[in-house]
């Protein structure tokens, strides 16, 4: 019986230690085929329109609104230390460190990484994937590798959009609704939020959530049982995984940045 | 004597029998297609040709064969040879150590009943699965030896049509059947369209180019997807359970299709089904696989004649016989007594 149990501990370890394998030679050829977006980079537009365009509703108003509450949480925890002129440098300093990156790449994990899992998961299914083997194309240049990069370069772009919507806001609340002094607001951001520190940190960060996010929703997609089950079941392990990625990653990124 | 590659209207109601004088497709091909009788070897009624008079005897052994049709078979004729060809999944044997050869220019059914390996036998010729043992060797090349590379030249002298049809579902019936003239030419925008609605033509959907995969019915998808297959002239096509599902009018155009593309393009087609009638009925030889292994081989009157049971469950559809209707399992009684669900 224990030996049973332990047996099948082995082989679930070595099931996950594979397709941790299969997921990196996966990574690895996507990446490879990077030629195919030079040959052919409308394949590249293509893929940033649906990564990124086709998301900018859900990011912007959710950016408007994480900002709104954050105008209004810092505005009371700052006025108990009659700091409330510093509301701008809070908002703005949460949300490009923090709050951008990361809920964007959750909001896109939802909302692209999913699509993402089911197109080519059905893709899979259906033979399509297997078509495109016969006319001799590679679906790993053809279909992932655009995917991929549409999805690592939309990422910092939603990211400053949703900062740069919930800044506003955080202005909205503050300014218009609390009081806070509009030049005060402004001023101080422009003085206290570092480019080098702050901005740039926040990029590298969601450059690396948008690797994330992409690759686990192409890996999941490309590695799905070929059937309805086995989609739908890759496409909430995409979400799931990605989230859980992503959050993990920001804790080391942040220790690793602003640690110490 | 009238040579293919004359262009004529080439049209469906046509009969199944070989191309007569007038009745070749129109089909734009980069290669000259040859006239080929309806055996596909390629030679006209009464020619002999140097080859058959030097070879008397078939060299080719055929595992587990019942039947042993009196054709002839050369190297030069030969398309696809599969040697010793073993493949299992996990534990469970698909095929063990077959042999079969597709002659150059027939249409070569593998027929056997669901799940016996017939789709798995065209993803091993086509390099999609490897096999576990043996060799499988098309248009001269051993498809096990060749790199991605290599495997990606070879599949462009192949066309395949998916059991589902397998269209891309974003592109138009266009172009679907662009896509591998704009992966693999450099053909201006005029003569690719020319070629498309060419092979649009040859399938009778030429005016439906401009609908969307899901806007089709199942027997023009596969239609589509048959000019899809054809649209960078292949040597060999394959074609995956094309019958299944389709009804008789659907079904007789397909016949039709495979048959006259066959013969007109000068193509070499294998064709795996379940659908002992109709793909008897426009087949050059057919090879009956069951249990991994060979059982029969030979033209289709050969087949027809074949005395041994397996064979006669197969063809006749018989619920009983050697092949069993049960999955192995424990005895029912056992079964039904023991525990809970």
């Amino acid at each position: 019986m224990r030996l049973n149990a332990l047996a099948r501990l082995g082989c679930t370890g070595l099931d996950a230690l594979e397709r941790l394998g299969r997921a990196h030679l996966l990574f690895v050829r996507s990446v490879l085929g990077i030629g195919e977006i030079l040959r052919r980079p409308r394949l590249l537009w293509a893929q940033i329109f649906n990564v990124g365009v086709l998301s900018l509703l859900i990011v912007g108003i959710s950016g408007l609104f994480v900002g709104m509450v954050l105008g209004l949480q810092g505005y009371y925890v700052l006025a108990q230390f009659g700091a409330e002129q510093s509301l701008g440098v809070m908002v703005a300093t949460s949300l490009v460190r923090e709050l951008g990156p990361v809920v964007t790449a959750l909001l896109v994990a939802g909302r692209a990484g999913s699509s993402l899992t089911a197109e080519i998961g059905l893709m899979k299914a259906t033979e399509q994937l297997s078509a495109l083997e016969m006319m001799a194309v590679d679906p790993v240049r053809r279909i992932l590798t655009p995917r991929l990069f549409g999805g690592i370069l939309a990422m910092p772009l939603l990211a400053a959009i949703f900062s740069a919507v919930g800044v506003l806001g955080g202005y909205f609340v503050g300014v218009g609704l609390l009081g806070v002094d509009d030049g005060a607001f402004w001023s101080q951001m422009q003085a206290k939020v570092d480019f080098e520190e702050d901005i740039l940190n926040g990029l590298i960060k969601s450059l690396a959530f948008g690797v994330i996010v992409t690759w686990v929703a192409l890996f999941q997609g490309y590695d799905s049982v070929p059937t309805a089950a086995g989609v739908s079941s890759a496409t909430t392990r995409s979400v799931v995984h990605a989230a859980l990625i992503v959050l993990g990653v920001d804790f080391v990124l942040t220790a690793l940045m602003f640690g110490g | 004597m009238q040579m293919a590659g004359n262009v004529h209207a080439w049209r469906l109601d046509a009969p199944l029998s070989p191309p007569q004088n007038g009745q070749l497709s129109p089909l734009p091909s980069n290669r000259t297609p040859e006239r080929r009788n309806h055996d596909g070897t390629g030679r006209m009624d009464g020619e002999i040709t140097p080859t058959l008079l030097q070879n008397t005897q078939s060299d080719v052994p055929v595992s587990g064969s019942h039947t042993s049709h009196a054709e002839i078979v050369t190297d030069a004729e030969v398309l696809v040879c599969v040697r010793g060809l073993t493949f299992r999944r996990g534990s469970h044997l698909i095929f063990d150590d077959l042999n079969l050869d597709i002659r150059s220019g027939s249409v070569t059914a593998i027929l056997g009943q669901s799940g016996s390996g017939k789709t798995t036998l065209l993803k091993l010729i086509t390099g999609q699965l490897r096999p576990d043992a043996g060799t499988i060797t098309v248009a001269g090349e051993d498809v096990q030896q060749l790199d991605k590379a290599g495997l990606f030249r070879l599949r462009r002298r192949m066309g395949m049509l998916f059991q589902s049809g397998a269209l891309l579902t974003d592109l138009t019936v266009f172009e679907n059947v662009a896509y591998p003239l704009r992966e693999h030419t450099d053909l201006s925008p005029s003569m690719l369209r020319k070629l498309v609605l060419l092979k649009l033509e040859a399938v009778g959907l030429r005016g439906a180019r401009d609908l969307l995969p899901h806007e089709l019915s199942g027997g023009m998808a596969r239609r589509v997807a048959l000019a899809r297959a054809i649209a960078l002239d292949p040597l060999l096509l394959l074609y995956d359970e094309p019958f299944t599902g389709q009804d008789p009018i659907s079904m007789g155009m397909l016949m039709t299709l495979i048959r006259q593309l066959n013969d007109a393009a000068g193509l070499t087609s294998i064709l795996v089904s379940h659908d002992v009638q109709e793909t008897a009925s426009i087949a050059d030889l057919l090879y009956v696989i069951s249990e991994g292994r060979i059982i029969a081989h030979g033209t289709p009157a050969e087949i027809a004649a074949d005395p041994s049971e397996e064979v006669r469950q197969f063809m006749d559809g018989l619920p009983d016989g050697p092949m069993h209707f049960h999955y192995p399992a424990p005895a029912l009684q056992d079964d039904l007594l023991r525990g809970t669900a």
